[in-house]
């Protein structure tokens, strides 16, 4: 956050990404067109089809949540996904959640809390206000990207469920039908996917409920049609696709601390002087950049977040709760 | 067959100069490093696979191959490993030490190249010559190398094992092959008696 400014531009960002969108609709559609018979041609001279990229989720960017790095691209974001529900390969999620239907979509909301029930989409949404917030997004495999999510505060949404005293952790749930994604048809991970946060680092003001990136709605890759993004844990602590929100006393059992607790912890805090057994945390390959040469990065302690949120683990062991 | 398998490799360099077929995505670094792996290991079951397949379908030809996709497999280990020393880890000699000896599975992985480099060098006609028995027996390595290698890649892999399993099982079927066959002959043989087994080696 207190990075140097980047020189580089970001509104020439954005139009790179639409260019992007477009050349990858060309592409589909010139399959599909080609998939009917000879017609492709026709169809993009007529142009008809699906629904343009929708810019529904344009907000203003809250700099002071920001960080001045330049994003990556649209490109980069929705085609390079660790999604198991839809796959265990990088590109897998973006060919297998063409089809994921993330409307109508609706939450459940349980547990600990005076106000519970099922909530539609809009529900949630409509009194939120959106704005954009760039992040660093660090992945447990050791890389980077810079995301333009479009979202609001998890705690704002918190606040309206009224969670009760003895609500001390918040458990989140990924959809389950392996209809829609088929990697749940694999006993890869103990499906559905179940992630969750302390109360306090839920109501953190850096906690985010995304529903886009880039202004346009959350490609179904990348967990449309909303996630949790917490910018200075490890990438899968940010739950997609969320069904459920949970208010627990205890704290609940996740899907990759409960795989194997040894490699991947509850709390999962960005942190290079806790290697994961089988590779170093210290470094991290950043996505995108023009050069293969591009040398490693230096991991931040909590992914460069440290000054808004080391306070909350004051006094914790951060080797014993990785 | 020698431009067999160069083919990953130029499509590699093709995806890498952004022309060809081959397109290494959001983080090419990691295609490379994957791509070469995986050739590497490929091949080196490949190569194992020569000697049943001629003593199988009696096709004397393929043998002469052999050394050829070994060859090849180390060519593809090597690029692999300069891939991860240069392009992953620029170079910086303390990582990589650090890594080789702290993550096991580099460690194996760094175990089967370094295991390679005999076999390599000594591929020729004039060390085949010159070591005879020896060079049979140095080259029995190459079971132990293609147990690292497949090791090597069990051990990367962060939670779907379905891959590695693969390869488990083709190297399996490759080494049990080797194990069972003089017992299933003998057997064989003095079932049928005198029938012809025709001996091959
Ligand atoms: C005979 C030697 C070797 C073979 C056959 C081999 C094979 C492989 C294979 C099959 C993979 C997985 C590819 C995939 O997931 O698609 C891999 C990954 C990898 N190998 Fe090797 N390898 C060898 C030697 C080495 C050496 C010497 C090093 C480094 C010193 C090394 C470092 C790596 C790394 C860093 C990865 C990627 C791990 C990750 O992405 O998490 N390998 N190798």
């Amino acid at each position: 956050m207190t990075r140097p400014t980047d020189p580089r531009i970001l509104p020439s960002d954005i139009t790179r990404s639409e260019l992007f969108l477009n050349r990858r609709r060309l592409l589909e559609l010139g399959v599909a067109g080609a998939a009917f018979g000879a017609s492709g041609v026709n169809h993009l001279a007529l142009g008809a089809d699906a629904p343009p990229p929708v810019d529904r989720y344009k907000a203003p960017r809250n700099a002071a949540f920001s960080v001045t790095e330049t994003p990556n691209t649209l490109e980069e974001i929705s085609s390079y996904n660790n999604f198991y529900e839809f796959g265990t390969d990088k590109s897998d999620p973006a060919m297998n959640a063409r089809a994921f239907k993330p409307t109508p979509w609706s939450i459940t909301v349980d547990g600990e809390a005076e106000v519970k029930g099922s909530f539609t989409l809009e529900d949630i949404l409509k009194p939120q206000a959106l704005e954009e917030r760039v992040y660093r997004m660090r992945c447990v495999e050791a890389w980077s990207m810079v995301i333009p999510w479009v979202g609001f505060p998890l705690g704002d949404l918190i606040k309206r469920f009224r969670p009760t005293s003895k609500a001390k952790y918040v458990a989140f749930t990924t959809l389950m039908d392996p209809k829609q994604m088929p990697g749940e048809r694999d006993r890869v991970l103990d499906w559905p996917y179940v992630e969750g946060l302390r109360m306090d680092e839920a109501m953190h003001p850096l906690t985010l409920l995304a529903v886009g990136v880039y202004g346009k709605v959350l490609p179904n890759q990348n967990g449309a049609p909303i996630r949790l993004v917490v910018p200075w844990k490890y990438g899968f602590k940010g739950i997609k696709s969320i069904v459920r929100i949970s208010f627990t006393e205890n704290q609940p059992r996740t899907s990759w601390s409960g795989a194997a607790a040894n490699e991947y912890g509850f709390y999962a805090n960005v942190n290079p002087a806790v290697d994961h057994p089988r590779w170093s945390q210290a470094t991290e390959r950043h996505i995108g950049g023009s050069s293969l040469f591009a040398k490693r990065q230096p991991t931040l302690p909590f992914n460069g977040y440290a000054s808004q949120v080391a306070s909350l683990y004051t006094g914790m062991d951060l080797r014993r709760y990785f | 067959m020698f431009l067999a398998a160069l083919v990953p490799a130029m499509l590699l360099a093709g995806g890498a100069l952004g022309v060809g077929p081959k397109q290494l995505g959001a983080d090419p670094v990691r295609t490379l490093l994957h791509s070469c792996g995986l050739t590497a290991l490929n091949l080196l079951l490949i190569t194992l696979a020569v000697t049943p397949l001629r003593q199988l379908t009696g096709w004397n030809n393929v043998q002469r191959l052999r050394r050829m996709l070994g060859l090849f497999a180390f060519f593809y280990a090597l690029l692999h490993f300069t891939v991860y020393a240069w392009l992953d880890q620029g170079l910086d000699v303390k990582a990589i030490g650090a890594d080789i000896l702290k993550r096991p599975y580099i460690t194996i992985g760094m175990l089967a190249l370094l295991m390679l480099i005999p076999l390599a060098v000594t591929s020729t006609n004039g060390w085949m010559r010159r070591l005879r028995k020896r060079w049979q027996r140095l080259h029995y390595l190459i079971y132990p190398i293609a147990i690292l290698g497949v090791w090597h890649f069990w051990w990367q892999v962060k939670k779907d094992i379905r891959e590695p399993l693969l390869y488990v099982v083709m190297l399996g079927v490759l080494l049990g092959y080797r194990l069972l066959r003089a017992p299933l002959r003998r057997l064989l043989t003095s079932r049928c008696g005198s029938a012809t087994v025709r001996e091959r080696t």
